[in-house]
């Protein structure tokens, strides 16, 4: 098992009271599995995503990856970690603005001090494999959502990670874009064998994971 | 990429804000520059004309009167002519010149005249020990003489100037200033006896105006066995260097003179140690005030890049950037602002005192390329510390609500 949870909980203060985003959940990932984590708005599901490796401070419960538990762990350990094994794909595709399409996809390599000859052939190659090796050089105003998209798909597996956790990933996107879309990231999780954890609120888009995992008010409803 | 490139190229892409940012450290740094550039020149130009002015210390007895600087050395007592090796042993700095005389008001056919006994060049040189101190190399002259390379450097071929340099004044030779020569119907290669010694006048020195123009100029020697005062002078001239002055030199020759009387032209050392002092104080003044306009202005521009940045930071640190990452990314940046602005604030406030040195204070300015260093130094320092703050709050960002901001 890559990740599980236990009693995971998350409980924010607010001016009318406290509010629990995550009510003692549990749960647990195989490697190269294709989770979606479905819900309506504000059942946590942002929150689940975010927290298990430590962008998100959980109030208590224990989180283990690769068997080794991480929830205690120090904000360097965690860096550590999501820079080596997790990739982050996002909503509103959170690529640098002002950075080409090449230059966002070498970010994470950067991070992981790769020589420049290996982040060029590695970023190329893969730009090549989410078809966008003809916009390499173009900015992300530049690009169409979609193509945005493949960006960060292409940034989120381009180190090589155990796992990618994508939050509403076809939320900014037309049904057609969408599909195209999850397409993909079927074949990276099938032709990778690259984990993968999935936050949406669409039924569409749920369907192309090999589980599902369904929250409501903080808690999983099922499995 | 590296994060070094990912900086530059958001420099590059921000031109807009990277100039408003640059605009205040590079003022500031213009300011300072252009107000040292002038006061550097100017302390420069009055330590010439001090220098040319001749000695400006004068070393008496105690008992000497020194109501008037410029005759304080007639009929005063008398103090060792060794006081000058003493001095010379010392290794006390911004000692260019010393002169050693003896000076007395005798009558010379009927008439009182003031004798003054020099020592020339050729004699100081004959001298191991002063030439072991190196003196001899700093164009030791005599008699209030201006040095050499200070006349020649600057083209002055003043002839009021010139003549106090005495390179040789043999035994039994004299000369005459000009008021004396026509008190005394002196000419060239006339004889004058002068306390039952005659003595061959070699020249008779041009008018300057000065009390040197009532004097009869002669051997130190021959003036004190004339006179029967062997081995004392009655003053030692010194040429300090002006900024010596100011620094305390008076007081050291004091310390290793304790019982004589060390004093300066008062009123010129005083005028330029108030100058000097002023335009320290002026410069100090503004650099605190850059400092902060500065620090501040950059920490400004260093916050607003980090707040429109937000989710950049928040992105990076998602993708597993440290916060000594961030450090980097924003201390980097402020440490090119401060190259930069170092930079052009030198070339603007030099060219600013190139400019307006002659309207304001009359004065050439050169470039001072040592100040290139300095400009930079400082904008640097001022750029990070003002950076400082906003960097360690950017660092400190919750990752998860800066990517919430969508």
């Amino acid at each position: 098992m890559i990740l599980k949870g236990e009693n995971v909980f998350k409980q924010y203060q607010h001016t009318s009271g406290k509010i629990s985003a995550l009510d003692h959940v549990s749960f647990g990932v195989e490697n190269g599995d294709f989770v979606t984590v479905t819900g309506p708005s504000g059942s946590g599901k942002s929150t689940l995503l975010l927290s298990i490796f430590g962008l998100i401070r959980l109030t208590s419960g224990t989180i283990f990856f690769n068997g080794n538990r991480i929830d205690n762990m120090s904000d360097r350990h965690l860096t550590e970690i999501r820079k080596k094994s997790v990739g982050y794909i996002l909503q509103s595709f959170a690529l640098v603005p002002y950075l080409t399409t090449i230059q966002n996809v070498m970010i994470p390599l950067a991070l992981e001090k790769v020589s420049k000859k290996e982040q060029q052939n590695r970023a190329e190659e893969i730009l090549e494999y989410v078809g966008l090796s003809d916009r390499k050089d173009h900015l992300p105003r530049e690009l169409s959502a979609g193509q945005q998209q493949r960006v960060a798909i292409a940034r989120s597996i381009v180190h090589r990670p155990q796992i990618i956790m994508a939050d509403e990933p076809t939320g900014n996107l037309d049904p057609a874009l969408s599909g195209e879309i999850l397409e993909f990231l079927r074949k990276i999780n099938r032709e990778n064998k690259i984990t993968i954890m999935m936050v949406t609120h669409s039924p569409m888009a749920a369907g192309f994971g090999t589980r599902r995992l369904h929250l409501s008010e903080g808690k999983i409803i099922n499995h | 990429m590296t994060i070094t490139k990912l900086v530059l190229i958001e420099l590059w892409k921000r031109k807009s804000q990277l100039i408003t940012g640059l605009l205040a450290i590079t003022l500031g740094i213009a300011v300072i520059v252009a107000i040292q550039s002038v006061a550097v020149v100017s302390e420069q130009n009055v330590a010439k004309n001090l220098d040319n002015l001749g000695a400006n210390i004068l070393v008496l007895p105690q008992a000497a009167s020194i109501d008037d600087y410029y005759t304080s050395d007639i009929d005063a007592p008398t103090l060792p002519i060794d006081y000058v090796e003493r001095i010379l042993e010392s290794t006390i700095a911004g000692v260019d010149n010393m002169s050693p005389k003896l000076t007395r008001r005798v009558s010379v056919n009927g008439k009182s005249v003031v004798l003054t006994g020099i020592l020339p060049k050729s004699e100081i040189a004959s001298k191991p020990l002063w030439q072991s101190s190196g003196l001899l190399g700093k164009q030791l002259t005599t008699s209030c003489a201006p040095s050499q390379t200070a006349n020649q450097s600057h083209g002055m071929e003043d002839e009021k100037l010139k003549r106090k340099a005495i390179d040789t004044l043999y035994s039994e030779d004299c000369m005459a200033g000009s008021q004396v020569a026509k008190k005394l119907s002196l000419t060239a290669n006339k004889k004058i006896n002068i306390l039952g010694k005659e003595f061959m006048v070699v020249k008779v020195l041009p008018e300057t105006g000065t009390v040197d123009d009532d004097r009869i100029f002669a051997n130190l020697k021959d003036v004190q066995a004339l006179l029967k005062i062997e081995n004392q002078v009655s003053a030692i001239e010194i040429m300090g260097c002006c900024n010596a002055i100011s620094e305390g030199l008076l007081g050291q020759l004091r310390n290793i003179l304790p019982d004589t009387r060390v004093t300066s032209i008062n009123q010129i050392v005083s005028t330029q140690i108030e100058t000097n002092q002023l335009m320290r104080k002026v410069t100090l003044v503004m650099l605190i005030i850059i400092f902060f306009v500065g620090g501040i202005s950059i920490g400004n521009y260093i916050w607003a890049n980090v707040n429109e940045r937000k989710r950049e930071i928040g992105i990076l640190r998602m993708m597993g950037a440290e916060r000594m990452t961030i450090y980097k990314m924003f201390l980097l940046k402020a440490l090119l602002l401060g190259i930069a602005g170092g930079i052009l604030g030198f070339l603007l406030g030099t060219l600013a005192g190139v400019i307006l040195g002659p309207y304001l204070a009359g004065i050439v300015v050169k470039p001072l390329y040592i100040y290139l260093v300095w400009s930079i130094l400082l904008s640097i320092t001022i750029a990070l510390a003002g950076s400082l703050i906003p960097t360690y709050l950017a660092a400190k960002f919750d990752p998860h609500s800066n990517l919430q901001e969508d």
